[in-house]
């Protein structure tokens, strides 16, 4: 599978995607410049966090409407593969990629913590390699990440299946408390109606070895590559 | 033309920061604000032939970039309305 990293003036993960898809998972990846238009020789794009555009106006309004996220749509039409995290998601709501919009944390703080988030949606290219109610540990490192969608939209979402991680307890119970930033109902991560582009807040990237805390991160990657097999246990290279 | 854009959060969304200053104005001796909510404004100049040219114009740049509609509303204020309430200068 051949990934694309795409870099915006501000991007910060960029590098630890690209490492994380070269070198611990061994796939093909190159960065993608912003304003690139051409995806024909990718399958999945990668939006990485950080501050794009400086975050003016609002986070990812600027990069929302770039040349290269133009591009996404006729890129997802014809099935391409997206992941958004943390600025990556802010900028697929701007872009109307996704539904719904991230605004300041309730708790006016920026927040870098590690989380637990619970899988409720099984049957999306990043999670089906997972079972339903499985807690995955995953970084967070965000000021504007509470998830708001009006009324309407929630009620889509739900009956979509689109909530793919809800922010938990370590035991999987989805409480205030484990709530980091004030998110609508714990809301972590969501995907299109088709399954095929995943934002969320959390950082997979900074999750990907076991030196770094935690691993759970690449069983996204692992999932969209069809590299797990059923048992959970991971196909040997 | 110059127009000006406030731009705030729609009615019914907490807006946290607007809590916090409120709080904060209270804690200055500020008790009889009973409500506070923190907005944007742009100020646009642009060229257009007409004022009401403008104002499509930046109705355009509202529903594409300057606001997000899932968060936020906005209103358009053309500089003779400012200018008679001597909002400009």
């Amino acid at each position: 599978m051949r990934f694309g990293v795409v870099v915006f003036p501000g991007t910060w993960s960029d590098c630890d995607f690209h490492y994380v898809i070269s070198e611990v998972l061994h796939q093909p990846v190159k960065y993608v410049w912003h304003r690139e238009r051409d995806l024909a020789d990718l399958d999945c794009v990668v939006l990485p966090g950080g501050f794009s555009y400086g975050d003016y106006l609002r986070a990812g309004a600027v990069a929302g409407r770039s040349p290269v996220v133009e591009a996404l749509r006729d890129f997802i039409a014809r099935g391409g593969y997206v992941l958004g995290s943390c600025n990556g998601f802010q900028i697929l709501c701007e872009a109307g990629l996704l539904p719904g919009a991230l605004m300041r944390n309730e708790c006016l703080q920026y927040r870098c913590q590690s989380t637990h988030l619970v899988v409720d949606n099984v049957e999306t290219v990043f999670s089906r390699g997972l079972r339903p109610g499985r807690v995955l540990t995953m970084p967070i490192s965000h000021g504007e990440g509470k998830y708001h969608a009006d009324a309407e939209a929630l009620r889509t979402l739900k009956a979509g299946n689109q909530i793919v991680f809800r922010y938990a307890e370590a035991d999987g119970r989805v409480t205030r408390a484990a709530n980091p930033n004030g998110s609508l109902e714990n809301i972590a991560g969501i995907v299109n109606p088709e399954g095929t582009v995943l934002g969320l807040m959390p950082h997979p990237e900074r999750a990907a070895e076991t030196a770094m805390g935690s691993a759970d991160g690449l069983l996204l990657f692992q999932s969209l590559l069809g590299s797990l097999v059923e048992d959970g246990s991971f196909l040997k290279r | 033309m110059r127009v000006r854009v406030l731009v705030r959060l729609k009615p019914g969304i907490l807006d946290v920061q607007g809590a916090a200053v409120q709080k904060a104005l209270a804690g200055l001796g500020f008790t009889e604000v009973t409500d506070l909510r923190v907005g944007k404004v742009i100020e646009v100049e642009l060229q257009t032939a007409t004022a009401d040219a403008a104002r499509a114009r930046v109705g355009e740049m509202c529903r594409q970039l300057l606001a997000n509609p899932v968060l936020e509303d906005y209103t358009i204020e053309m500089a003779d309305d400012l200018a008679r309430r001597g909002a400009v200068r």
